[in-house]
C-alpha cells in the first residue's frame, strides 16, 4: 500500500470544504463585538501632508476611532521593512526611505495609506472616512523606471532615486570574451509591471483579549510566522510570545501575500487601543494598488559568440524598478534572484550583470511567482533565441550545442547545479509538439489569412529556497529552513505541523502522502497542520517552489525520527536489539522472525509506558515517553528545476490579435509526489506567463495613476485566452534533499514569456514588447509592411 | 429599510433589510453564507455567482429587495443530502481548483451551463467561463472537470 503513495495522482484532501462553500479566509471570520476598519489613502501619487483634519469625521455616526500617522508614532510602532540587504558595487550598503505603515507626511503612491477609520459597521467607516481632511501639497511625481536616475530625488538623501548599483560576475573576463567574440548580438527589453491579483482579496482582522493580554492577527498571508516576527521585532506591535498570527484559508499568494503590509501592522495596533476586533477586507481597487506589484525591468543584453554558434560570454545592464519603498524580498528579488540566472541552462564561460533599482512613485514591487527568474529567463531566451537566427541555426540545434551537459556544473556566477538532462526535455518536446510537421501548419494558417510563428524557451530556475548560510552571506535578513513536527497520536492518527503555508498549493494531500508513504499511515489518518503559529513550530512560510524540497525534507526527517525512536520501543516490547528491527509498510519486524508491531501500536505504547492489566509496554531505559518529533531543515543547496516549453502562435493580420494555438511543456522537476497536483501548478503558471506576454499590464499614466486599477482596465486571462496546454515530465532527481524534489509551483510563469513572444515575433517578423495586444501588433505589422516595401 | 421573503436552499428566510443591500451581502454578512465569494468590485471575477430562480447571477450585480419571492441556491445548497452534485465530484476528481477561492462561482456557473447544454464542446465551456476569473488553475482542469460532469449527467 505505502509505496504506491509517492508517485500517484491522489485526488485533493482539501477539496470539499471548497467545493461545498465551507472554506474559511479571512473575511469570512466575525468575531463578537467587531468593528470594521477602512483606510484614507493617497489620491495622489507624490505629495506633502500638512494635516489630516479628523474632527469632523470623528463625530460621524458609528466612528469607533480614526487613526493617522502621528498616533503610530507616538506609540513608537516601526516601519515597514527591506528584508535583504544588498550592497553596491562601490561598497556602500542599499538605501532605504523610511516607510511608516500610516503616512508622516508625505506620500509616495497612490494608494499610500494615510488614516485608518474604525467604525461600527463597514458602510459608516466608508462615509467617515470622506470627511477626513487631508492638506496635500501635490509635487510632480517619478513615474517611469527610465526616467527615475535622472530626476529629483522622491525620498530624502536618496541621491538619483537610486537603491543601489549592484555587479555580479567577472567584468574583466567577460569583456575579454566580447573582444575575441566573432559575432555580439544585442537586444533592448522591456519586463512590464505586473500586478499579481491572487482571487482572494488581501483581508486582516486585529483582535486583542485584554484579559489575556494576547493578540491575534487573522491575516490572508504566505508566512504568519514571519509576519509575526516582522510585527513584533521591527513594528513593535507586541511581543512575540503574546502574538498569534493565523492565516487560514488563503486564496491564492503568487508572492503578493508574503509582506507583512501596512493593513496588517495597523489592524493589529488598533485592536489594542480600542481593545475592540478590527476587521479590514481589501476592495478590488484597493488590491490592485496596494498589494505589490511585480517585474518592471528594463535591459540591455549583449551576447558573444563563435562562428561555430558557441555562446562564450554575457553582459546584461537592468534598472529595476523598486516603487515608492523596499518591501521584504524586494531587494533581493532583482538581484540574487534574477542575476545568476542570466546565464540559463547555458555553459557559458564569462558573464557580467548590473543592476540599478530605483525608486519611483508607484506601488512597490516585490516577488511574484517566480520572482527574478522570470525577469532572467526573458533575458536569456530572447536573446539565445536571436543568436540563433542571426547565425543561421536551428533553435534547438543552437540550444543544444550550448547547453550544460556534466553535472555537478558549476557556473561562473553563483550557482552549482547539481543534477539535470537538458537534452531530454528539449528531444521529448520536439516530439510531443510535433516540431518536425511546424512549417506544414505554418503553411496552413497562411492559407486561412494567419500568420503563425514557433517560440522556444529552454529555462533554468533556482528556488527550493534556500540554504541559509549562503542567503545570510549574501544579505537575507532571515534564515530560509523549515521546519516541522509530528505528533503520532495515542490512537494511532497523525497530526503534522509544517512551516509551509498552502494557499492553493495542496499541502493538505500531498504532505500527507509523504508522511503516509514514510510510516505506513493511511492518509485519511493523517492531518497537516499549518497557518497558526500557536499551533506548530516557526516556520518560513510558502515562496520560492520551497514547500516541497525544504518544508517537505523537513517532514521526512521528522518521520525519520518518528521510525528510530519507535525502533527502540518495537525492541524492547519484542525482546529483540533495535538493530535487529527493521521497518517496513508501518511494521516493526524482527528480522528472521514473525515477531512484529505495528507502528499504532508502538505509539500506543509510547504514550502508556508501563503494565496494566492485559497492556504491557514498558519503555526502554532512557526512552521518554510520547511519540513526538520535530526537525528543522536547512537545504545545502538550491535545487534547480528546468524544462523546454515549445509556444506556437496564430496572428490575425486585420486585428493584429494574437492566440496561442499551440503550447507544448516538459518539465524537470526531479521527484514528483502527485502528478495531478503538478500538472495543475504548471497549468495555472504558463497562463499566468501567458497572460504576462500578451495581455496584462500595469499602467501609470504620468501623474501616476494607475489606469489599469480594476478587472475592467486591467486584463486578466480567461478561459477562452487558452488552448488545452500539452505536458510531459523527464526526471533527475535533486541531490540536495532526500526526497529528489526540485519544485514545480514558477516554472510556467518563468519559462512561458519569452516562448510566446519568441512566436508572436517569428509570426510578425518584428520586434515587440510585452504584453503583445491587438494594437501593438497591428502597428508592428504595419511597420514591417512599409520597411518591405521602402525595401 | 424593507422586507425581503426568499428560498433560500430550500429553506425560506425573511430579513428587514435596507434597500442597498446587494444579494452578495445579504448572503454572506446577513445570512453567514460565506460560500458566496467576493473578489471584485466590478462584477467582473464570477467569484459570487449563485442560481436565482434556476439561472446562474452574479449575486453582486442584484438588489437583494429585487429578487424578493426568488429561490436562490448558493454553492452551500448544491449537494444534495450530504452527496456532492456531479460537478462537484468532477472538480474533485480532475483537479479543477487549488486556492478554491473562484471555485464556488466557477461550479454554480458550470452547472448553469450543463442545464442549457447537454454536452458542451471544449469551446462552448471556454466561452462560457469567460466571466469566471481564475488565477490558480489556468482553466484546463476547470474546462476538463465540466465535460467530466457532462459525460455523468
Amino acid at each position: 500500500m505505502a509505496s504506491s503513495l509517492i508517485g500517484s495522482r491522489v485526488e485533493r484532501k482539501e477539496d470539499k470544504k471548497f467545493l461545498t462553500g465551507k472554506g474559511r479566509y479571512t473575511a469570512d471570520i466575525n468575531l463578537a463585538n467587531q468593528t470594521y476598519a477602512y483606510f484614507v489613502r493617497s489620491p495622489h501619487a507624490r505629495a506633502t501632508i500638512s494635516k489630516v483634519d479628523i474632527s469632523k469625521a470623528s463625530n460621524a455616526p458609528g466612528v469607533v476611532k480614526i487613526l493617522t500617522g502621528d498616533d503610530l508614532a507616538k506609540d513608537k510602532i516601526g516601519g515597514l521593512i527591506a528584508g535583504w540587504k544588498i550592497v553596491s558595487q562601490d561598497g556602500t550598503d542599499m538605501k532605504c526611505p523610511p516607510h511608516p505603515p500610516l503616512a508622516n507626511n508625505t506620500v509616495n503612491f497612490v494608494g499610500d495609506h494615510v488614516a485608518i477609520v474604525i467604525a461600527e459597521t463597514l458602510d459608516q467607516a466608508k462615509d467617515a472616512a470622506e470627511k477626513v481632511r487631508v492638506d496635500y501639497k501635490v509635487l510632480k511625481a517619478v513615474v517611469n523606471t527610465g526616467d527615475a536616475m535622472n530626476s529629483k530625488p522622491i525620498h530624502d538623501g536618496i541621491d538619483k532615486n537610486l537603491c543601489y548599483d549592484f555587479l555580479l560576475g567577472d567584468k574583466g573576463k567577460t569583456d575579454e570574451a566580447f573582444s575575441n567574440a566573432d559575432k555580439v548580438v544585442k537586444l533592448d527589453l522591456v519586463n512590464n509591471r505586473l500586478i499579481p491579483n491572487a482571487m482572494e482579496p488581501r483581508a486582516a482582522i486585529g483582535d486583542y483579549n485584554p484579559s489575556s493580554e494576547e493578540l491575534t492577527l487573522y491575516t490572508a498571508s504566505q508566512n504568519p510566522h514571519l509576519s509575526r516576527l516582522i510585527l513584533s521585532a521591527f513594528n513593535a506591535v507586541h511581543p512575540e510570545h503574546k502574538f498569534r498570527v493565523v492565516a487560514p484559508d488563503v486564496g491564492g499568494g503568487f508572492g503578493s501575500k508574503i509582506n507583512a503590509y501596512a493593513e496588517d501592522v495597523v489592524v493589529a495596533w488598533a485592536s489594542k487601543k480600542i481593545e475592540r476586533p478590527v476587521k479590514w477586507v481589501a476592495e478590488r481597487t484597493e488590491s490592485f494598488l496596494s498589494d505589490n506589484h511585480g517585474r518592471d525591468h528594463l535591459t540591455h543584453v549583449e551576447l558573444a559568440l563563435k562562428n561555430d554558434g558557441k555562446i562564450t560570454g554575457i553582459k546584461v545592464e537592468t534598472i529595476a524598478n523598486l516603487g515608492a519603498y523596499a518591501l521584504v524580498f524586494a531587494t533581493v528579488t532583482p538581484t540574487y534572484l534574477y542575476a545568476p540566472l542570466l546565464i540559463g541552462p547555458y555553459d557559458i564561460p564569462a558573464a557580467c550583470c548590473n543592476v540599478k533599482t530605483v525608486y519611483t512613485n508607484t506601488a512597490p514591487t516585490d516577488a511574484y511567482r517566480g520572482a527574478g527568474r522570470p525577469e532572467a529567463t526573458y533575458v536569456v531566451e530572447r536573446i539565445v533565441t536571436e543568436a540563433a537566427k542571426e547565425i543561421g541555426m536551428d533553435q534547438a540545434e543552437f540550444r543544444k550545442k550550448n547547453f550544460i551537459n556534466k553535472f555537478p556544473h558549476q557556473q561562473c556566477l553563483v550557482h552549482n547545479i547539481d543534477s539535470g538532462d537538458y537534452n531530454a526535455h528539449l528531444d521529448k518536446a520536439l516530439e510531443l509538439s510535433d516540431y518536425k510537421n511546424f512549417e506544414n501548419r505554418r503553411s496552413q494558417s497562411s492559407a486561412k489569412g494567419k500568420l503563425r510563428g514557433i517560440g522556444f524557451s529552454t529555462y533554468l530556475e533556482a528556488c527550493g529556497i534556500a540554504p541559509s548560510a549562503v542567503v545570510m552571506s549574501i544579505g537575507a535578513g532571515v534564515g530560509l529552513w523549515e521546519s516541522a513536527e509530528i505528533r503520532f497520536n495515542a490512537t494511532g492518527n497523525v497530526s503534522v505541523f509544517t512551516g509551509a503555508h498552502s494557499h492553493g498549493q495542496s499541502h493538505d494531500t500531498t504532505f500527507a502522502q509523504i508522511v503516509g508513504e514514510k510510516l505506513g499511515v493511511p492518509i485519511e489518518n493523517i492531518d497537516i497542520i499549518h497557518g497558526d503559529t500557536d499551533k506548530g513550530p516557526f516556520g518560513m512560510g510558502t515562496y520560492g517552489s520551497r514547500s516541497l524540497a525544504v518544508g517537505g525534507t523537513a517532514i521526512v526527517k521528522a518521520c525519520d525520527k518518528i521510525i528510530e525512536k519507535g525502533r527502540k520501543v518495537a525492541a524492547k516490547m519484542l525482546e529483540a536489539k533495535p538493530e535487529e528491527v527493521e521497518f517496513k509498510d508501518g511494521e516493526f519486524i524482527v528480522k528472521n522472525s514473525n515477531k512484529k508491531k505495528t507502528i499504532g501500536e508502538i505509539a500506543f505504547a509510547c504514550y502508556l509506558p508501563g503494565t496494566y492489566g492485559d497492556i504491557k509496554s514498558p519503555l526502554p531505559e532512557g526512552v521518554e515517553p510520547g511519540l513526538v518529533e520535530t526537525s528543522f531543515f536547512d537545504p545545502s543547496n538550491f535545487s534547480f528545476p528546468s524544462g523546454t516549453h515549445i509556444c506556437e502562435v496564430e496572428v490575425d493580420q486585420d486585428t493584429g490579435e494574437t492566440k496561442v494555438v499551440k503550447y507544448t511543456v516538459v518539465d524537470d522537476f526531479g521527484t514528483i509526489i502527485n502528478p495531478l497536483v503538478v500538472e495543475g501548478q504548471v497549468h495555472g503558471g504558463v497562463a499566468q506567463g501567458i497572460g504576462q506576454a500578451l495581455y496584462e499590464n500595469a499602467h501609470y499614466d504620468e501623474s501616476g495613476q494607475l489606469i489599469t486599477a480594476s478587472y475592467m482596465d486591467y486584463t486578466m486571462p480567461r478561459a477562452d485566452n487558452f488552448p488545452e496546454f500539452k505536458l510531459g515530465f523527464t526526471s533527475t532527481p535533486a541531490t540536495s534533499n532526500p526526497l529528489g524534489a526540485k519544485g514545480c509551483g514558477e516554472a510556467g510563469t518563468i519559462a512561458a514569456p519569452p516562448a510566446v513572444m519568441n512566436a508572436v515575433i517569428d509570426a510578425i517578423g518584428e520586434d515587440i514588447s510585452m504584453p503583445a495586444t491587438s494594437e501593438k501588433v497591428c502597428n508592428a505589422l504595419q511597420k514591417n509592411k512599409k520597411n518591405k516595401e521602402a525595401a | 429599510m424593507q422586507k425581503v421573503s426568499i428560498e433560500i436552499n430550500g429553506k425560506k428566510v425573511s430579513r428587514e433589510i435596507e434597500d442597498r443591500t446587494l444579494l452578495s451581502t445579504l448572503l454572506r454578512d446577513i445570512l453567514s453564507l460565506t460560500g458566496t465569494h467576493i473578489g471584485c468590485d466590478t462584477s467582473q471575477c464570477g467569484a459570487c455567482v449563485v442560481h436565482v430562480d434556476g439561472k446562474s447571477v452574479k449575486s453582486c450585480t442584484l438588489f437583494a429587495a429585487d429578487i424578493h419571492g426568488s429561490k436562490v441556491t448558493t454553492i452551500e445548497g448544491l449537494a444534495r443530502n450530504g452527496k456532492m452534485h456531479p460537478m462537484q465530484e468532477a472538480f474533485k476528481k480532475l483537479h479543477g481548483l487549488q486556492c478554491g477561492f473562484c471555485t464556488p462561482g466557477m461550479v454554480m456557473s458550470a452547472v448553469d451551463l450543463l442545464k442549457n447544454k447537454k454536452n458542451p464542446s471544449e469551446q462552448e465551456i471556454r466561452d462560457w467561463l469567460e466571466g469566471n476569473i481564475c488565477r490558480c488553475t489556468g482553466y484546463q482542469n476547470i474546462v476538463a472537470a465540466v465535460k467530466e460532469a457532462a459525460s455523468k449527467m
